[in-house]
C-alpha cells in the first residue's frame, strides 16, 4: 500500500514535469508573439515592445524563460501580462464564480442519471428503456450552444425571466427573496447545460453496470429465494453495481477548473472558461500556462484519488 | 471398399452443415435488427452525398448556388420565401427560384451556405479522425507489439541529445544546439562501434553500460498517452487554434493531434492479446517478418474497436469544429460553416429563428446519426455485448 502510494506519486510528478514542458513548448513555439498582439496601436512603439519583451523575459532563450516562469509559479509571484494582477488572485476570483455552476451541475448529473439508468436497466428493452436510450443519444449529440439557445428562448418566452449574466442588472438593493430567486434562475440554465452530456453518459454507464450485475448468479439466487423485487434490485444488485462509481468521485475533480468556454460566453458568466478564452485571445501566456498546469495537477490528483478509493472499496484488489 | 467409406466420410465432412454466410452477410443480418443504427446509417449516407453535391454546387468563381451572393433587398426572408424578382438584378436571382432555408441578415441564401458548410463538416470529421486513427494505430501497435523491448542507454542518450539540440536550435542558440546535434550524431556512430566491441568481448564494461536496458517501449508510449490526457482537450484545441493562422486545415490537424489517445489504448490492448494467440505464433513460425505479421494478420483483427471509436470520433470532431467556428475560430468569414451560420444568426434569434434552428438541427442530425451508427457497429462487432440483448 505504502509502496503503491509512493510509486504513483513519483510517477505523477514525472508526468507533471513533462506536461509543463509540453504545454510551454506548444505556447511558445506557435507563430506570433504576445508583443505583436496590437500592432496598429500607435502607443506600441518599438521601444515599448522592447521594454515589454525585456520585462517579461521574452528576449531570453526558451529554456531560461521556462525556468523563470516555473520559478515564479511556485513562489506564487506570476503576474498576468495584461493587467499586472497576480495570476492566482485572478484565477481565485473566477473560480469562485464558476464554483456554483460546477456544484449545481454535478448534483444535477448524479441525481438525475442514477434513477434514469437504474430504471432502464430494470425494465430493459421496454418503452421506457428505449426512449431513455434515444434521449441520451440526443443529449450527447446536441451541440451545447444550440441547446443553450433553445432553452433561452423557452425560458424567456414562458417564464418571462432574464437568464443572461450572473444576476439581473440593478438587482443590488432588492429584497432577499426576489434576489435569491433571480440568482437561481440565472444559475439554473448554465448548470443544466453543463450537466447534459454528463447526464447522458453517466445514465448509460449506470444502466450497463446494472445489467452486468443483474446477470450475475447471486442475483438469480436472490430472485429464486423469493425476495421482493425491490430488495433484489436495490439491495443485492445496486450495491454491487455502485462499485465503479465510487472511483468516479475522483474523476470529477478536473471539472472544477474546466468551466465550459462556450456556455460561459453565451451566458456572459464571468467564470474560468471565459477567463481562459480572454487570456487566449490576449495571448496572456502566464494565465494560459497556469490554468493548464493547475488542471493537469487536478487530473493527476483525481486519478490518484480514484485509484486509492478503488483499493479501499474493492477487496478483490490487494497490492 | 475401404476407400469408398473414407470417401463417403470425407464427403460428409465437406458438405456444409448449416447454411453458410459470409462475414458481411452475417454482419448485415445482425445490424438490420437495430433500427436506430439503420436510421443512423441512412442519414450518414445522405449527409455524405449532400456534402459532395454541395461541394460541387458551391465551389469555383461562378457557382450554381452562390453562398456569398449578398442581396440586401432580400434580407432575413423566412424559409420557403420566394425571391423579390422586381428588385433583384438578373444575375442576383437565385437559381432554385426559392429560398429553401430563407436568407440571412445580408440576404445570402442559407441553403447554399448550409451546403458549403456541410463539406467543411464532412472533411473536418474524416480528416481529423483519419489523423487520430493513424497515430493511434501506429503508437498503439508499437506499444502492443514491441512493448516488452527496452530502450538502451545508448539509444536514450542519442535521442535526448538530438532532441535537446533541436530545441536549442529552435530557441536561437545556434552554437550550443549544433554542438549537441553533433554529439547526438556521434552517439549513433559510437553505438555502431559498440556493437563490434560487444561481439569481440561480451564482458567489456563500456559496452554493457551502453546496452543497459532502461525503460520499456510500452512504458514510454503509455506515459506519453497519460501526459496528453492531462490536457483539457477543448481548451488545448482552442489555444492552439487561436495561436495558429485561421485555416480549416489547421483545425483538422489540431483536432486529429489531440484525440488519438483513446485509439492508442484500444489498439495496444488488442495487440497485447492478439500477440499471444496461436495464429500469430504460427505466422512467426512460418518465418514472416514483423511488418507482414502486423499489417496482414494483426491489424485486420484489431480493427473492429477502432472502427467504432472512429465513427463516434467523427461525431465529436464535427461538434468540436462547430463549437470552434461558433466562437469565431477556424475558417475565415466569407466561407460558411454550420457553426458560424449559427453564430451569425444568434443576434436575430427572436426575429429570424431559422438562422439558429437550421444549422443547429443539421448538426444535431448528423452527429446523432454518426453516434447511432457507431453504437450499432459496436453492438454487432462485439460478440460479448450481443449476447446480452
Amino acid at each position: 500500500m505504502i509502496s503503491f502510494i509512493g510509486r504513483s506519486i513519483v510517477q505523477k510528478i514525472i508526468t507533471l514535469f513533462f506536461v509543463s514542458i509540453v504545454s510551454f513548448l506548444i505556447i511558445h513555439l506557435a507563430p506570433g508573439e504576445p508583443s505583436q498582439v496590437d500592432p496598429l496601436n500607435p502607443k506600441f512603439t518599438r521601444e515599448m515592445v522592447e521594454r515589454f519583451r525585456a520585462e517579461f523575459h521574452l528576449d531570453k532563450p526558451l529554456y531560461q524563460q521556462y525556468l523563470y516562469f516555473y520559478r515564479d509559479l511556485f513562489s506564487g509571484k506570476t503576474i498576468s501580462w495584461k493587467d499586472n494582477q497576480p495570476v492566482f488572485k485572478k484565477i481565485w476570483e473566477r473560480f469562485l464564480n464558476s464554483l456554483p455552476l460546477f456544484v449545481v451541475g454535478t448534483i444535477l448529473t448524479w441525481t438525475i442519471s442514477f434513477p434514469v439508468g437504474i430504471r432502464s436497466a430494470i425494465f430493459r428493452g421496454g418503452i421506457y428503456d428505449r426512449s431513455a436510450t434515444f434521449f441520451s443519444y440526443l443529449l450527447i449529440s446536441i451541440p451545447g450552444f444550440f441547446f443553450a439557445y433553445i432553452l433561452i428562448i423557452f425560458v424567456v418566452n414562458h417564464f418571462h425571466v432574464p437568464v443572461i449574466g450572473m444576476e439581473t442588472f440593478g438587482m443590488g438593493d432588492t429584497a432577499g427573496f426576489n434576489r435569491a430567486m433571480d440568482r437561481i434562475w440565472h444559475l439554473l440554465l448554465p448548470s443544466l447545460l453543463g450537466a447534459t452530456a454528463g447526464i447522458a453518459v453517466l445514465s448509460r454507464y449506470v444502466r450497463s453496470q446494472m445489467l452486468e450485475v443483474e446477470g450475475q448468479d447471486y442475483v438469480r439466487t436472490a430472485k429464486a429465494k423469493g425476495l421482493a423485487p425491490d430488495q433484489v434490485h436495490y439491495k443485492h444488485a445496486l450495491r454491487n453495481a455502485l462499485l465503479p462509481f465510487v472511483t468516479m468521485f475522483g474523476l470529477i475533480l478536473p471539472g472544477l477548473i474546466g468551466g465550459s468556454v462556450i456556455i460561459e460566453s453565451i451566458f456572459a458568466w464571468p467564470g474560468m472558461g471565459r477567463m481562459a478564452y480572454e487570456a487566449i485571445l490576449a495571448r496572456d501566456y502566464p494565465i494560459i500556462l497556469t490554468l493548464n498546469f493547475v488542471s493537469a495537477v487536478l487530473v493527476l490528483i483525481g486519478t490518484f484519488i480514484s485509484d486509492l478509493l478503488y483499493l479501499l472499496v474493492d477487496p478483490r484488489i490487494r497490492l | 471398399m475401404e476407400n469408398a467409406t473414407i470417401n463417403s466420410q470425407n464427403k460428409g465432412l465437406e458438405e456444409p452443415l448449416a447454411p453458410k454466410r459470409t462475414r458481411l452477410e452475417e454482419f448485415w443480418r445482425l445490424f438490420r435488427k437495430n433500427r436506430l443504427a439503420i436510421a443512423g446509417m441512412v442519414f450518414f449516407i445522405l449527409f455524405f452525398a449532400l456534402a459532395i453535391i454541395g461541394f460541387g454546387l458551391t465551389r469555383g468563381s461562378a457557382p450554381i448556388l452562390n453562398p456569398a451572393m449578398v442581396r440586401l433587398q432580400d434580407k432575413l426572408r423566412p424559409p420557403l420565401a420566394l425571391p423579390n424578382l422586381e428588385r433583384l438584378q438578373p444575375h442576383e436571382v437565385p437559381k432554385l427560384g426559392i429560398y429553401i432555408f430563407g436568407t440571412d441578415d445580408l440576404g445570402r441564401d442559407v441553403f447554399a451556405r448550409m451546403l458549403q458548410g456541410s463539406w467543411v463538416s464532412l472533411t473536418v470529421g474524416f480528416v481529423a479522425v483519419g489523423i487520430a486513427v493513424l497515430i493511434g494505430i501506429f503508437l498503439g501497435g508499437i506499444a502492443g507489439y514491441y512493448g516488452n523491448r527496452h530502450i538502451r542507454v545508448g539509444q536514450l542518450l542519442a535521442g535526448a541529445l538530438l532532441i535537446m539540440g533541436a530545441a536549442l536550435l529552435i530557441s536561437r542558440l545556434l552554437w550550443a544546439g549544433s554542438v549537441l546535434l553533433i554529439c547526438g550524431a556521434a552517439c549513433i556512430f559510437i553505438s555502431r562501434q559498440m556493437k563490434k566491441a560487444l561481439k569481440r568481448d561480451p564482458r567489456s564494461a563500456a559496452a554493457r553500460l551502453w546496452y543497459f536496458k532502461t525503460l520499456s517501449i510500452d512504458t514510454v508510449v503509455m506515459r506519453f498517452v497519460d501526459i496528453m490526457l492531462c490536457f483539457p482537450s477543448f481548451f488545448l484545441i482552442l489555444t492552439v487554434v487561436a495561436l495558429l493562422p485561421a485555416s480549416i486545415y489547421n483545425i483538422m490537424i489540431v483536432i486529429g493531434l489531440t484525440s488519438w489517445m483513446g485509439t492508442t489504448r484500444f489498439v495496444r490492448a488488442e495487440f497485447l492479446s492478439l500477440r499471444e494467440q496461436d495464429f500469430v505464433a504460427a505466422a512467426r513460425a512460418l518465418g514472416l517478418n514483423n511488418f507482414r505479421i502486423i499489417f496482414r494478420h494483426m491489424i485486420p483483427n484489431a480493427v473492429a474497436p477502432v472502427l467504432v471509436s472512429a465513427t463516434i470520433g467523427i461525431a465529436s470532431a464535427i461538434l468540436t469544429e462547430a463549437g470552434l467556428s461558433f466562437l469565431g475560430f477556424g475558417v475565415p468569414p466569407p466561407h460558411a460553416t454550420w457553426g458560424n451560420i449559427l453564430s451569425d444568426g444568434k443576434r436575430f434569434i427572436f426575429d429570424a429563428p431559422w438562422l439558429t434552428f437550421v444549422p443547429g438541427i443539421a448538426i444535431l442530425i448528423v452527429v446523432l446519426s454518426f453516434n447511432l451508427f457507431g453504437e450499432g457497429l459496436r453492438d454487432v462487432l462485439n460478440p460479448k455485448l450481443r449476447e446480452r440483448h
